[in-house]
């Protein structure tokens, strides 16, 4: 298999436009005759939906939850970036692209992320025409703030809430089009497997959710915006229903997965509080632009914060990165507190704990109770709800969780799979976050694939290769769903002991442990080991219980944890294979003396992108090197 | 701390249901409301009895997607609080709690706690949006929105679409959820053109969905996780007289313009 990335030929910043004008177009009379699958309704899919059937695609939209509205793009807090420039701070789409570039440890094509960086302004146009209420000033203008990893304030927000407002953006203009008939709308409907017929992706297999009914929906090209796969460690902060299924099953037909070992643990989520935990709630990154991140200097310091005198407090990321301070990137910053933590200087209940402070005194004297109120009014209030502690009288206690993945299916410059017809947009691939995301470009990376890039990409695709129609009855869509009846019937068949969920809690568990922050050879191996014996005691030992036939949330369960369990040994490979630190995989035998990451361009300045070659079996390394004309690769530094 | 719980168990859309009896015990106060049912939904497993379904997803209260009647209120005792972010140390040691799905007409039940809601997105669309098709925008600085406009519309767009307005309220009415999405649209210059028909079609729908009427009983908005306001709903019958008095024939479309 050859990796082609077709990136349009010339300078930097002329490729997209050039690219733009230079592909094919679907005549519009021609458009109605093209079908369009979407599967995922977050940002990435609602606007990639709502755009399509603007063009005049006919298009059908799946989700697994019971509205589009709530897919997990929804949780997002803090913002989106896009180099708008309003705070003349020397905001730019060249240094927007370098910060992008830079964060993600130079682990990310050049040409896409500058293209990112180019349509970030016309994503805030587009939201706001769309009534996104976005923070303003008082003279009626929008309002920024900045973000961790960079020195410029590029961040629009909807106070702690810009992935809600933004998503319902999305979702009305989705509405809309669902409402005039452009767009069929598949709610409580999850993929299950695709389809693939001569070479390109046909279909997909869907089960309803309430009747348990499993369908073949047959189209010209799917797109897969179904997000990330950060609950392969069972906690983290996304959604309960998020999942790998359908990238999974993609990679299986014959996609490759990208850096699947690239996850980003955020630094600022509320620590865990017993065995019955069921995810980790996120607390804003923008509180590090006021909160002061400390644990006490003496191990086992358990006295209450406030009786812990200034001069016995360690505010490590200030001291240890004093340009960037409390805004170190999120890997260094997750890192730092794990290994605060690990020295036993943790805070929390318990010896050694798990947790080090966010502390909001010293900006509360600075500026008023009311200037912070107003700033983080709802996240405060999220947290006392979840702890019982008021963040203006005590600080918080944070902890880093899994919260994003910047692996996924491998794309081309088209945002096109090595599948021709299958696109994957949004977290669900892995193309502009290099290593590690910076904050608020996820939204911006969603809602730029699924307006401003696939709507134009994949006319291409279908002027090009012109799809001849397929019936869900053609063999190829009959054999896939009788493969996808057999998962169901099996899994309903075991009559183990355990249930599916404390399978996908041990699986947590070894990856969190072995494959988590930090990683090291001897603990991939083992756990390469330990996930396959997990996976056959899994096939024989689980209990799902209830019927097919019906709703059953313990067998939709079953069907995720199954693929996790094969998707976790590929992660597994790939973090053994990288022996660098870059980024978020951080490999505990590259480091500096001062505990920084040792990239190592020479040898692993090439995305990794993976092949199946079987359950168990070791997948097959193909490669894209990575060439930076615009940047200089420079040794990340947040001194 | 030991609890008894009455849960809602419905097999199926249509089916009859009741509520069956089951003893907790050694509940954590800091489990969240979802968890402790996580909890129990391993016991009823270990036992190979069914699971109690109820939706649930973000589980950090953004995505509506929890909602269950607790001892007669709609995600339960606290404020301004999802089922998902309500905490066991919210209740009593020895507790009897009674745990029932959203009930009204347009929400017809799944399955035990789950039901369909449906009837929310079928409102938002039939007006619940501002047409701007994609790549149509302006520069987003050259439209001015005074701030307390904008921060009344934020307030009014922080609905999450739970349901729980339409469970609280003894006529099921959908008021404060299509008020909410009228206002936020309406309060911003850019969606002045389509005001008028957004609100007589919105409102035709919930209509047509089954939702009861909006006599002010404010229980709504007492038990709305947002804390959004019925003031909204005042706006919306201001929005919706002024429509349906000033009516031109376009704003009777219902098809929210060309695709």
């Amino acid at each position: 298999m050859e990796l082609r990335s077709h990136i349009p030929d010339g300078p930097l910043a002329a490729k997209w436009e050039r690219h733009r004008s230079e592909i094919k177009l679907v005549n519009p009379a021609n458009k109605l005759k093209h079908h369009i699958l979407v599967v995922g309704s977050g940002l990435a899919g609602a606007s990639a939906a709502a755009s399509l059937a603007e063009l005049g695609y006919r298009v059908s939209c799946f989700c697994f939850q019971d509205s589009a509205r709530r897919a997990h793009s929804i949780a997002a807090q803090g913002g989106i970036n896009a180099a708008k420039n309003y705070q003349n701070d020397g905001d730019s789409v060249f240094r927007l692209f370098y910060d992008t570039i830079k964060g993600g440890d130079f682990r990310a094509r050049e040409a896409n992320v500058y293209r990112l960086a180019e349509v970030s302004a016309r994503i805030i146009d587009q939201c706001t025409a769309q009534g996104v209420p976005f923070a303003r000033e008082y003279g009626g203008l929008l309002a920024n703030r900045s973000f961790g990893g960079v020195q410029v304030a590029r961040t629009f927000y909807a106070r702690g809430q810009t992935g809600q407002q933004l998503l319902l953006g999305a979702y009305q203009a989705l509405s809309r089009q669902i409402g005039i008939g452009t767009v069929q709308m598949n709610p409580r409907a999850e993929m299950l497997d695709l389809v693939v017929i001569d070479g390109r992706a046909r279909g997909i297999i869907v089960r309803d959710l309430v009747t348990g009914a499993v369908t073949a929906h047959a189209g010209d090209a799917v797109v897969l915006a179904t997000g990330g796969y950060s609950n392969v460690y069972y906690l983290s902060t996304n959604a309960k229903g998020c999942n790998v299924t359908a990238i999974w099953r993609a990679y299986k037909r014959g996609a490759t997965f990208a850096n699947p070992c690239f996850t980003q643990i955020h630094p600022t989520c509320i620590p865990q509080t017993g065995p019955h935990q069921s995810k980790l709630t996120l607390m804003s990154e923008s509180l590090r632009n006021d909160g002061r991140i400390w644990v006490p200097k003496k191990k086992g310091d358990t006295r209450p914060p406030h009786q812990i005198p200034e001069e016995e407090r360690d505010y490590y990321l200030e001291r240890l990165y004093p340009s960037y301070g409390n805004l170190a990137p999120r890997d260094i910053a997750s890192r730092r507190a794990k290994e605060v933590c690990d020295e036993g200087r943790g805070v929390g209940p318990g010896r050694g704990g798990h947790g080090v402070y966010l502390d909001f005194r010293d900006a509360i004297a600075r500026l008023g109770r009311p200037v912070i109120a107003e700033r983080y009014g709802n996240l405060f209030e999220m947290y006392q709800r979840i702890t019982g502690e008021d963040p203006f009288q005590v600080p918080m206690r944070i902890y880093p969780a899994p919260h994003y993945t910047m692996g996924g299916l491998w794309v081309d410059y088209n945002l096109m799979t090595t599948l021709d017809g299958l696109y994957a947009i949004g977290e669900a691939n892995f193309s502009d976050h290099g290593a590690n995301r910076l904050g608020a470009s996820a939204l911006m990376q969603g809602l730029a694939d699924g307006y401003f890039i696939l709507p134009y990409t994949i006319g291409d695709y279908l002027a090009h290769a012109k799809p001849a129609k397929v019936d869900p009855q053609h063999p190829g869509f009959r054999h896939v769903q009788g493969e996808v009846d057999e998962q169901v019937r099996r899994l309903l068949a075991a009559s183990g002991r355990k249930t599916v969920d404390a399978f996908h809690r041990e699986l947590g568990r070894v990856m969190w442990d072995k494959c988590g922050m930090s990683r090291n050879a001897a603990g991939l191996k083992e756990a390469i080991g330990r996930i396959g014996a997990l996976r056959d005691e899994f096939w024989r030992d689980v209990y799902v219980g209830g019927r097919g036939e019906d709703l059953n949330q313990s067998l939709e369960h079953a069907g995720r944890v199954a693929d996790f369990f094969e998707f976790a040994e590929l992660m597994c490979h790939d973090a053994l294979h990288r022996e660098e630190s870059c980024g978020c995989h951080f490999r505990e035998e590259y480091q500096t003396p001062e505990g920084e990451a040792k990239r190592d361009d020479e040898r692993f300045g090439y995305v990794a992108a993976w092949e199946f070659a079987g359950v168990g079996k070791e997948p097959v390394l193909h490669k894209e090197p990575l060439a930076f004309e615009a940047v200089h690769l420079a040794q990340r530094s947040y001194k | 701390m030991h609890l008894t719980l009455h849960v809602w168990r419905q097999r199926g859309p249509g089916l009859l249901g009741g509520f069956v009896r089951y003893a907790m015990t050694d509940v954590s106060p800091d489990m969240s409301f979802l968890e402790m049912l996580d909890v129990l939904n391993q016991q009823l497993l270990a036992r190979k009895d069914d699971p109690i379904a109820f939706d649930h997803d973000c589980r950090e209260g953004i995505c509506g997607a929890c909602g269950m009647v607790i001892n007669g209120r709609p995600h339960g005792p606290q404020r301004a609080t999802t089922t998902c972010q309500l905490h066991m140390r919210s209740f009593s040691h020895g507790a009897e709690l009674w745990i029932e799905p959203w009930r009204a007409r347009a929400f017809p039940v799944i399955k035990d706690l789950v039901v369909d809601r449906g009837a929310f997105d079928r409102i938002i669309q039939a007006g619940g949006f501002i047409t701007a098709r994609t790549g149509s925008a302006p520069e987003a600085n050259s439209l001015l929105v005074r701030k307390p406009d904008a921060d009344l519309a934020m307030d009014a767009a922080a609905c999450i679409g739970c349901g729980a307005c339409v469970a609280a309220c003894p006529n099921a009415s959908a008021m404060l959820f299509v008020a909410a999405k009228v206002s936020h649209l309406g309060l911003l210059p850019q969606g002045q053109p389509e005001r008028d028909t957004r609100v007589v079609t919105m409102v035709a729908q919930m209509d047509a969905e089954g939702f009861g009427a909006c006599t002010n009983h404010g229980e709504c908005m007492a038990a709305c996780p947002k804390e959004i306001s019925i003031d909204f709903i005042a706006q919306l019958n201001r929005d919706y007289w002024k429509a349906v008095v000033s009516r031109t024939p376009q704003a009777a479309r219902k098809d929210g313009g060309d695709g």
